[in-house]
């Protein structure tokens, strides 16, 4: 792992660039440095834990948010890049202390174990229920594909799905 | 009484995991926090000739680089290394402790910066020089140079000569590679600092055995370091042992005397423990109607130079059948890696697979139904020491996973199925595992109001113990499970072993009971003196407590708030910490069983393998919760699916190092991979086993499915693959 870099840090750092986030309906200004995933500067700038870490490399979607309405995976998303975006994460989807819909499918569904991936499961399915190309069963699970579930909750995942589909 | 024993109840930690309010060990923080890096050897074996963090410690915002030249004192002996879970022979890796390498990707520096991204730049910058020598990773090559260890059980008769006179024999080799635990959440650990002491906040399956190993380590008091686990983002064994992150975050911590947060790479994560590599080979011998008359198990399995790793998968073999002999031998081979260590099922889903496999080619051989053989050989006593099961309704498993897959209907010609340009496959296997239970200890504290706290330092992994434990407690105390709060994950509570194999349900249940009825003795004590109580002279066994009073069985309107009895004796609350043994039951075998039967559909062109449906019907005494339970044994149905597929850690043996060291090379399975899944229980009750009639479930789910699923292959298309995974270029390979 013990790579030669010439340069040293401080030349390699271009300064801090200012953005501004919507993030659960809050206005958040952030100076932040251009190489910070949206993941990190949620959890580590913002304190928003609820959105998780499971590989840092877009392979796992423990990490999913809904930006603009749509779910990215935010460890492949530099914060910088959204500058004036809407980001919803899992602790913006109750309103009032009323579950959001897909989360409460979830829990009546037994929809995860761990609970790990489960807020990235939670807003990968609000934003597949968003793009409305999900019809059947078979539809969800492909979909649902880039969520990994190691307790491997699946099935109960596409039934809480389906309940919130049908719902909706 | 039961009102939530045995229910569909849903998590009581639910709504903090679909909120994101549940805190996992990463994510805790500190004023004063600081973040790690860790640099990892890119040699597989020799010694760091030299470290240079001169360019790491340029970084704007790095604190220091930790070797083991810097680092702050650890213990100098194997004992302080050696966790409950720690194997017998060896000595336990030691992080960071001195110049030897051991295996490729072990730690060897720790940067400490004030934030991640520059722990990670700076970890980049550090220059390791090594003195390398010759390693050796890879198994085939060292098969030859296998250790013997001693028997894995006594032998019965003389299964050579047995398998030698068989009418039908079935003689073969099976291989499980490597696989990783692959949990969503990353090993990590948060060292608080707080005035000399350490709160550790660790992924782990056990607080308790962490803190007596940091304990021992870090030569410290046991109140000096406290660790919590509240959740934790996914076990499967991976926790069972302390890992190497911990180690360092408190290395970290002690020489900053702040806070640190570490947090592994998911590409560090395959350097540690995995499920070792094996070959299995299986002889069976059988008279012409099916009848067992020898059974052969060997195996081969790897582990590191320093310590050796190993569990029985042989004995699974003599204890599930009836056979009148039977011989086991287990060998060890040493590889340049790190240490194998437990993952879901050790011994059972390997074991139990070549088995299984091995069973499906000794019917074919017969030209016998698969489901048949098994019942021809049904044993109904434990074949190693002749004792008869506390309950065993594998029978029933049989009939009624049977039934509801549709058998019946299976033509037993393997390519005789088919639909369009797929390959129907059906198959079937046998599960079995043990039903174990470990001494605990459990505080109940009941106050006035109607509220109980139930308090045990156990861990709750996913597996749903804080919603069982507060399913038992709401019925042992007879109030509602919203007035139960349950505590766990914290080693300053009542002692409690690691969470694994499958044990904690059945321990900590009847652990409640026992505390429960404490606390039940406990209030009649105190309604003695009460005036005109109807409890006067009663016994705890004639009395329930149920919706807050202390109720007469006998005589139901003989009852008593138990409000009352507080307000009489003064007090607002009772507490009371028991401990739970459970006595030696030399009289029966205590097993968990399963059934499974599988249908594949494969692309006859292609190869693709589908798993299309999945059944298994599991007997394991009492059920607590059927939705947990439910999803418990579906996962490791599912993780049956990526063995038999899917999972493989591949290493490039001119380095010793893992070549698909992430979650997109190293297959497991998705959403698209799993079609129906049915889990049925079966009716057991056990009286024998424990108070409760509980066995357990965390294990049996995945235990016999990559057997059903590569017998299924083998009927749809005439091939038996006999090393996992089953990938579509060894079915279509010209055999």
């Amino acid at each position: 792992m013990a790579r030669s870099h010439t340069a040293p840090a401080a030349a390699l750092f271009p300064g801090l660039i200012s953005i501004e986030l919507t993030v659960n309906g809050a206005k958040v200004k952030l100076d932040i440095a251009p190489w910070t995933t949206l993941l990190d500067a949620l959890r580590d700038r913002m304190g928003l834990m609820g959105t998780k870490k499971g590989c840092d490399h877009g392979q796992c979607g423990a990490c999913t948010v809904l930006v603009d309405g749509r779910r990215v995976n935010s460890c492949l998303t530099l914060a910088v890049m959204k500058d004036g975006a809407e980001v919803i994460t899992v602790e913006g989807l109750a309103t009032d202390g009323v579950l959001h819909p897909v989360q409460q499918a979830f829990i009546d569904h037994d929809a995860f174990q761990c609970g790990y991936c489960t807020p990235g499961q939670i807003c990968s399915a609000i934003g597949l229920i968003a793009e409305g190309k999900a019809k059947t069963p078979d539809d969800i699970r492909e979909l649902m594909s880039g969520n990994i579930c190691r307790c491997a909750a699946y099935p109960n995942i596409v039934a809480a799905i389906q309940q919130a589909m049908d719902a909706s | 009484m039961t009102t939530y024993i045995g229910t569909a109840t849903s998590r009581v930690d639910g709504r903090d995991k679909v909120t994101g309010a549940a805190r996992y060990a990463g994510e805790y923080g500190a004023p004063d926090l600081a973040h790690g890096s860790v640099v990892n050897s890119t040699i597989a074996k020799g010694r760091i000739r030299r470290i240079d963090a001169g360019e790491a410690m340029k970084v704007d915002g790095v604190i220091t680089v930790l070797t083991h030249e810097n680092r702050p004192p650890m213990a100098d002996n194997d004992e302080a290394y050696k966790d409950d879970v720690a194997p017998g022979d060896g000595s336990p890796y030691r992080p960071l402790y001195d110049g030897s390498i051991k295996f490729n990707g072990q730690p060897v520096a720790l940067v400490l910066a004030e934030d991640l991204e520059t722990a990670t730049y700076a970890a980049s910058l550090v220059k390791v020089e090594y003195e390398e020598q010759p390693h050796i990773t890879d198994f085939e090559k060292q098969l030859g140079k296998a250790k013997a260890l001693p028997a894995p059980a006594k032998p019965r008769g003389d299964a050579a000569k047995a398998f030698a006179v068989s009418d039908i024999r079935h003689d073969a080799e099976y291989y499980v590679p490597v696989e990783h635990h692959n949990p969503m959440e990353l090993f990590a650990s948060t060292a608080v600092w707080r005035d000399g002491k350490l709160t550790v906040y660790d992924k782990t399956q056990g607080v308790q055995n962490v803190q007596r190993y940091l304990c021992g380590v870090f030569q410290a008091r046991p109140d000096e370091i406290r660790v919590m686990s509240p959740f934790m983002g996914g076990g499967f064994g991976s926790g069972l042992r302390p890992q190497y992150q911990v180690v360092l975050a408190v290395l970290g911590a002690r020489a900053l005397k702040r806070s640190v947060r570490l947090v592994l790479t998911r590409q560090q994560m395959y350097m540690v423990g995995y499920r070792p590599a094996m070959v299995q080979r299986i002889q069976l011998g059988a008279k012409t109607d099916g009848a067992l008359n020898a059974i052969t198990h060997n195996a081969t399995t790897i582990t590191s130079q320093y310590e050796d790793f190993h569990r029985n998968e042989t004995t699974w073999s003599g204890l599930l059948y009836k056979s009148e002999t039977a011989s086991y031998a287990h060998k060890l081979v040493r590889l340049d890696l790190p240490a194998a260590c437990d993952m879901r099922a050790p011994s059972a889903a390997t074991g139990v697979y070549a088995l299984e496999a091995a069973m499906d080619e000794l019917a074919v051989a017969l030209q016998m139904d698969p489901l048949e053989l098994r019942l021809k050989c049904y044993s109904d006593s434990d074949q190693h020491t002749g004792l008869p099961f506390s309950s065993k309704s594998l029978r029933e498993c049989y009939s009624q996973a049977a039934e509801a897959f549709g058998w019946s209907r299976r033509n037993p010609e393997p390519r005789s199925m088919r639909e369009g340009n797929d390959l129907i496959g059906w198959g079937m296997a046998t599960g079995i595992w043990e039903a174990l239970q470990v001494p605990i200890t459990v505080r109940i504290t009941l106050t006035a109001n109607g509220h109980a706290e139930v308090a045990c330092a156990t861990s709750d992994i996913g597996t749903g113990t804080y919603t069982i434990m507060a399913q038992a407690a709401a019925d042992m105390l007879g109030v509602p499970i919203d007035n139960v709060t349950v505590k766990l994950g914290d080693s300053t509570l009542p002692p409690s072993p690691v969470e694994g194999g499958s044990w904690i349900a059945a321990s900590v249940s009847n652990g409640i009971v026992t505390t429960s009825n404490a606390i039940r003795d406990e209030l009649l004590r105190l309604a003695e003196t009460m005036p005109n109580s109807p409890l006067m002279g009663i016994k705890t066994a004639d009395v329930t407590l149920s919706d807050g009073s202390v109720t007469v069985k006998k005589t139901p309107r003989s009852t008593v708030p138990i409000a009352d009895i507080m307000r009489h004796a003064g007090v607002d609350r009772i507490a009371q910490e028991k401990a739970t043994k459970f006595g030696k039951d030399g009289k029966h075998a205590h097993n968990t069983h399963s059934a499974i039967f599988a249908e594949v559909k494969v692309d006859e062109q292609l190869g693709v393998i589908r798993v299309t449906r999945l059944v298994s019907a599991v007997a394991a005494g009492r059920i607590l919760n059927l939705k947990t339970a439910r999803s418990q044994v579906m996962g490791g149905m599912i993780w049956g699916i990526g063995m038999a597929l899917h999972e493989e850690t591949l290493i490039d043996h001119r380095f010793g190092r893992i070549m698909n060291a992430n979650i997109a090379e190293y297959h497991v399975p998705v959403n698209a991979d799993v079609h129906s899944v049915e889990v049925i229980f079966v009716d057991e009750q056990d009286d024998i086993v424990n108070p409760m009639g509980i066995k357990g479930l965390g294990e049996i789910g995945i235990v016999g499915v990559p057997a059903a699923i590569a017998n299924a292959v083998y009927h749809a298309t005439g091939k038996r693959v006999r090393d996992l995974p089953i990938t579509l270029d060894k079915l279509t390979r010209d055999a």
